[in-house]
């Protein structure tokens, strides 16, 4: 191919990786909601849509881009804290498709509702000062806000880490996902455990939303084609592997971005490529333990 | 009683239940019945174009509000009822035979794809029912696909990516990159873009395709970067032209390339903000900066204006008036609403509803008229609807249409 140098490479790597990270919070919430509660979250999507509006909302209002984010993910947060108690709540021990349905109805009720407040164009998003343009990352120049991209999902995935394997709460989380009867014997009110992280799922979500609002446009449907993306993600990384739901995302995303470079007409179609590779050859996915019984 | 036509079609607009309940229903269905001039009008309230077509109903509503006031057809209203097609070809089609077969109107206007308005033609050409289409296409102008009860008030891609090649090849150079959404309107575009810039010297070094409604653009753009061009088209509509044009500015891509974009959205621009489209230019069918040219223009802004506390129309709403405003001159020429009758008048119509005089082609009833090619401005903006300059006008010429024969008439 024409003009195919190691900085192109380089820069798309760069730029799949910078994809990538967005899909890799967003599998990483839908993850641990799957891995311990045992619900896919169909709305999750929505709940990211709602974090990118919400969030462009609060940056209008506060004019603080770093506030916006706190606000956000506590807004999703909350609304995600709501979900679980007075409705998915309602649903365990029912089989797996009940909450699957009610998600699912639930993200329909969400795109409805922004589009009643904020109408159904969407809004203008806006990307914060000091992050705008392009810098020389050596190789070329890259957009500023996606180099922030990188690193704040970076950041977030620290955390999240470190809750999971250094926090007491985190060794809840971790026994509650082996054998919630032995938890529940040992005095742990796993209600609240399940109901927390609900919550954290949701906030990630809307979290990735606001961070993902300057590069795309904000509108009603937009967490439709990224929640298909990220189931897509959850199935390459292995159903309810926090781990390898990050690395599938990376992954994801640089698939996506080398076969434009190369294939542009089939980059769409390969990440759903990947992911039948990958149910092929390891059904249980990169970092999937194999099959529980349910 | 007067705003009871606008009720009708104000609540498909509004998703929420809060507008039905207030919506004197039952009184609606009975005034629905009396010998009302039916308007069917399907367009993509929601998805990527959504704002566009948000746009083209609010206008083409101003249209029939013209028409009733002016006491409508020996005293017979019009009424627009307007349909969500969802950006589908196949419900666009399924919403058209409904307003046909259920709500029996009289004419369809409207549609916004190059897709939908190709599946809303064939069903409106199977039944025999007037069709002014307010969207780009070349296909519709052919003769497999035109019927003649087919009307096409937009500009089609020869038209509008013709000037903008003529414009910008001699200017900025001829190695061309393509961003093409994938559907007929991408691919019709750089077809007539290329088949302009032929005659030029031209060269397209790259055609990238992406699909229909995508969000993401920057898995593209490193590659359009190596390639060096001295044009990139974005050859996209709405969200999507919004959102590539946002992502080629972030990649840092105007300052090796001149970028345009056969159709310049005056709702992408508006949406994406000044930054996002600093200096890119491309063709529109309108700008409503025209007044200062146009008196037309102006009557039709100020009317715009009045209507909707101050907003000034977009192209693509231009349109929709355009084309509602066509098919009901065509119905108090015709002294009827039968449709040979009404087709017979607007083959006749000579009409300047908002951008200078325009007429229907005789053998594919194409809409001629001019091309405004205009660039984005990011400074010195009078006010938040002063977006665009306006560079020149293309006015309409038989030689930057395909011919007659070239489309398949005898």
């Amino acid at each position: 191919m024409a003009g195919l140098s190691f900085d192109l490479v380089a820069m798309q790597l760069l730029t799949g990786v910078a994809l990538g990270s967005v899909y890799a919070l967003l599998a990483l919430g839908l993850c641990l909601i799957f891995g311990m509660l045992n619900v896919v979250n169909f709305a999750h999507g929505a709940f990211f849509m709602v974090g990118a509006f919400i969030g462009v909302y609060f940056l209008g209002m506060t004019g603080n881009f770093w506030l916006s984010l706190v606000l956000t993910a506590a807004f999703t947060g909350a609304l995600g804290l709501l979900t679980e108690r007075f409705l998915v709540r309602r649903l365990y021990g029912r089989g797996i498709d009940y909450p699957l349905l009610l998600t699912f109805g639930l993200s329909y009720v969400l795109i409805e509702l922004i589009r009643i407040c904020f109408g159904i164009e969407g809004l203008p998003s806006v990307t914060p000062q000091g992050l705008k343009g392009s810098i020389n990352v050596g190789i070329g120049f890259f957009p500023r806000y996606r180099l922030f991209l990188i690193a704040a999902t970076a950041v977030i995935l620290f955390g999240i880490w470190f809750l999971i394997q250094k926090t007491r709460y985190g060794l809840i989380i971790k026994a509650g996902a082996v054998d919630q009867e032995i938890v529940k014997v040992l005095g742990v009110d796993i209600s609240k455990v399940w109901l927390m992280i609900f919550g954290l799922g949701c906030a990630i979500a809307g979290l990735s939303g606001v961070l993902a609002s300057p590069t795309r446009s904000v509108n009603p449907e937009m967490g439709i084609p990224i929640l298909a993306e990220s189931f897509v993600v959850t199935v390459v990384g292995g159903m309810g592997s926090p781990v390898g739901a990050v690395v599938a995302g990376l992954l994801v995303g640089i698939v996506y971005s080398m076969t434009s470079l190369f294939f542009p007409d089939l980059a769409e179609l390969s990440i759903f490529i990947l992911m039948a590779l990958v149910l092929l050859i390891r059904p249980q996915g990169l970092f999937g333990r194999a099959e529980r019984s349910t | 009683m007067k705003t009871f036509a606008t009720n009708k079609t104000r609540r498909q607009l509004i998703i929420g239940g809060a507008a039905a309940l207030s919506t004197p229903f039952g009184i609606n269905i009975a005034r629905a019945q009396s010998d009302t001039i039916k308007i069917g009008f399907p367009t993509p309230l929601t998805g990527a174009f959504s704002a566009e077509a948000q746009d083209q109903v609010k206008a083409a509503e101003l249209a029939i509000k013209q028409f009733n006031e002016a006491g409508g057809f020996n005293g017979r209203r019009a009424e627009l009822l307007v349909r969500d097609d969802k950006l589908n070809p196949g419900e666009a089609a399924t919403r058209t035979l409904e307003l046909i077969e259920k709500d029996k109107v009289n004419f369809i206007v409207g549609s916004l794809s190059a897709a939908t308005q190709l599946s809303i033609n064939a069903v409106c050409k199977e039944r025999k029912v007037l069709f002014n289409s307010i969207s780009q296409s070349d296909a519709i102008n052919e003769a497999k696909d035109w019927s003649l009860y087919t009307f096409h008030e937009a500009l089609n891609p020869t038209m509008t990516a013709g000037a903008v090649a003529r414009y910008a090849i001699p200017l900025f150079g001829k190695k061309i990159a393509f961003l093409t959404a994938d559907y007929a309107y991408g691919h019709e575009m750089v077809r007539a873009f290329e088949r302009a810039g032929k005659d030029l010297g031209a060269t397209t070094v790259a055609d990238i395709r992406h699909p229909l409604g995508a969000s993401d653009y920057s898995a593209f753009l490193p590659r359009i970067k190596s390639l060096n061009p001295d044009i990139l088209v974005l050859a996209n509509f709405g969200r999507d032209l919004a959102n590539s044009a946002m992502q080629c500015t972030d990649f840092g891509l105007k300052s090796s390339m001149k970028i345009v974009a056969p159709v310049l959205l005056y709702t992408s621009r508006v949406s994406a903000g000044p930054e996002a489209f600093e200096g890119i230019a491309g063709g529109t069918s309108y700008y409503w900066g025209l007044e200062d040219r146009i008196p037309s223009a102006k009557v039709f802004n100020d009317a715009y204006r009045k209507a909707y506390s101050g907003a000034v129309p977009s192209d693509y709403g231009a349109l929709g008036y355009a084309g509602v405003k066509s098919v009901l001159a065509a119905v108090l020429a015709a002294k009827s609403v039968d449709t040979d009758k009404v087709i017979t008048a607007m083959q006749a119509l000579k009409y300047d509803w908002y951008k200078g005089p325009e007429s229907y082609r005789a053998c594919d009833h194409q809409a001629e008229q001019s091309v405004i090619i205009v660039e984005s401005k990011s400074k010195d903006m009078k006010d938040k609807n002063d977006v665009f300059k306006i560079i020149s006008v293309e006015e309409s010429a038989e030689k930057n249409m395909r011919t007659c024969s070239e489309l398949g008439f005898k």
